[in-house]
């Protein structure tokens, strides 16, 4: 310690400096900086956005969620499964959820419905419902992460994604596909393509033994079981495959953009 | 451990050897702050998603909201787990887990409590902890170990499959994450109330003597 206390900063006198750093905050901060001392002070200063904008903590908190995107997709074993239940497990009812109420939801025309598919494929032709009705389906039971904490299983059946892919002819090495929604005030979101390739990604088109509900994405969800259940995005307009990161409805808010489980 | 005090004495030579080394008191401060950071950005996770029929006031929760809460706690958690290796590895490589948490008896536990109730339990010597501080420093230790391990589960309940399964699966590792912070939280309470009713202790952890 007394060695510390005489190699910090040689020369500056520590009260000058402390005043110094004091006169960089802005103006809200740095009185209640200095009322409220350093120490407890400074950490109930930290639970106000406004002055985590001052601190650029918010800035440092963007670093550190980037660095754990890339954590995560390290951690990302495309042979690793999400866990499958039995029929029994599954959650009655399915919760619905959303950042809009129930009667809020997209009402879809399904015969006047197409998916459209952008971006980096050889076929851009639009599919219609029952186009995609005719591909291969498989069903999953698994469970379904909420970024809120809890969690739901639910029974989901449709076309592994990474068969659809193949089938547009999508250039597999890009980095993203990035779907647009049809919820109110634009829902979009990017998959990296790691995770579009997992065996278990699924454009889902029915929920248990029923066409999926409107409440669950009508006409068609993505149903990402390695994710968290914001990105499984639901009422799905358009996929595009692309390299360019476009950011999505709650990844630009601040949920973080890989969000794997 | 040696050697960070061997410099703490060298240059300090004319006081008496550091109650708490300084790597020590490095790594509890560390602590403090991740642990703070992650308890009260984890109380406005909670509130999200509640699992009993209480919220926490928005006052002693960090973040504002949920995305600004996990941006805390995912960034915090490396601190903590960081700091955490440090810690249990000097720990058990220099042999001060061995030589100050152990031995705990059930006797021993039972008659310092007894002593500290009533108020004779001496504080002279504070390289020496007592059973009741041991089992509370071991204690507090396992639950820290087990705290980060269900939050791992939680994090990865698919990559790290294995681990949620351990805990009984992704619903139940949400409650053994939470106890884990009550227990924390506890200890804490107790914890600082004791280092302010003998601050000679709080000195050691700051300064060292």
């Amino acid at each position: 310690m007394g060695r510390m206390r005489k190699l910090l900063i040689p020369g500056v006198d520590k009260d000058l400096l402390a005043r110094d750093a004091a006169k960089a905050m802005p103006d809200v901060t740095r009185r209640r900086f200095i009322t409220g001392g350093a120490s407890l002070g400074a950490l109930t200063l930290l639970t106000g956005c406004d002055v985590t904008d001052s601190f650029s903590a918010e800035e440092m908190l963007k670093q550190v969620s980037k660095f754990n995107d890339g954590v995560q997709a390290w951690m990302f074993n495309p042979n690793a499964m999400a866990p499958t239940f039995p029929e029994s497990a599954i959650t009655k009812p399915f919760p619905f959820n959303a950042y809009y109420s129930l009667d809020e939801a997209p009402e879809i025309d399904g015969n006047a419905w197409k998916l459209e598919v952008r971006g980096l494929v050889d076929n851009k032709k639009p599919w219609t419902l029952q186009e995609l009705y005719q591909l291969p389906q498989v069903k999953q039971v698994t469970r379904h992460i909420c970024v809120e904490g809890w969690s739901a299983i639910g029974s989901w059946t449709g076309t592994p994604l990474r068969d659809f892919l193949k089938l547009v002819g999508a250039d597999t090495t890009a980095k993203y596909v990035w779907f647009q929604c049809a919820d109110k005030d634009g829902y979009n979101s990017p998959l990296d393509m790691p995770t579009a390739l997992h065996a278990q990604t699924q454009m889902t088109f029915r929920f248990g033994d029923e066409i999926l509900p409107r409440a669950y994405g009508f006409p068609m969800k993505i149903r990402v079981p390695t994710k968290l259940g914001f990105k499984n995005p639901k009422y799905v307009m358009s996929m595009e495959v692309t390299n360019d990161y476009k950011g999505g409805f709650w990844e630009d808010q601040g949920y973080n953009s890989f969000s794997g489980s | 451990m040696s050697a960070l005090s061997a410099t703490d004495e060298h240059a300090t030579p004319t006081r008496a050897k550091a109650i708490q080394p300084a790597w020590v008191r490095a790594v509890h401060w560390t602590n403090a702050v991740a642990m703070v950071v992650m308890i009260m950005s984890g109380w406005q996770i909670y509130n999200a998603s509640p699992l009993f029929g209480f919220t926490f006031s928005r006052s002693i929760t960090l973040g504002g909201w949920l995305g600004g809460a996990l941006l805390w706690h995912f960034a915090a958690m490396w601190l903590l787990m960081v700091n955490g290796l440090i810690y249990l590895t000097v720990g058990l490589a220099t042999g001060r887990f061995r030589r100050k948490l152990l031995p705990i008896t059930p006797e021993g536990v039972i008659s310092d409590a007894r002593a500290a109730l009533t108020g004779k339990l001496s504080h002279d010597d504070l390289t020496r902890y007592n059973h009741v501080q041991k089992l509370l420093y071991a204690g507090v230790i396992v639950i820290g170990i087990l705290v980060v391990l269900s939050g791992l589960a939680l994090w990865k309940p698919v990559q790290l499959q294995w681990l949620t399964a351990l805990f009984g699966g992704y619903e139940a590792a949400r409650y053994v994450h939470f106890f884990c912070m009550a227990g924390i939280v506890a200890f804490m309470v107790v914890h600082v109330a004791l280092a302010l009713l003998v601050p000679k202790s709080l000195r050691a952890m700051i300064i060292g003597r």
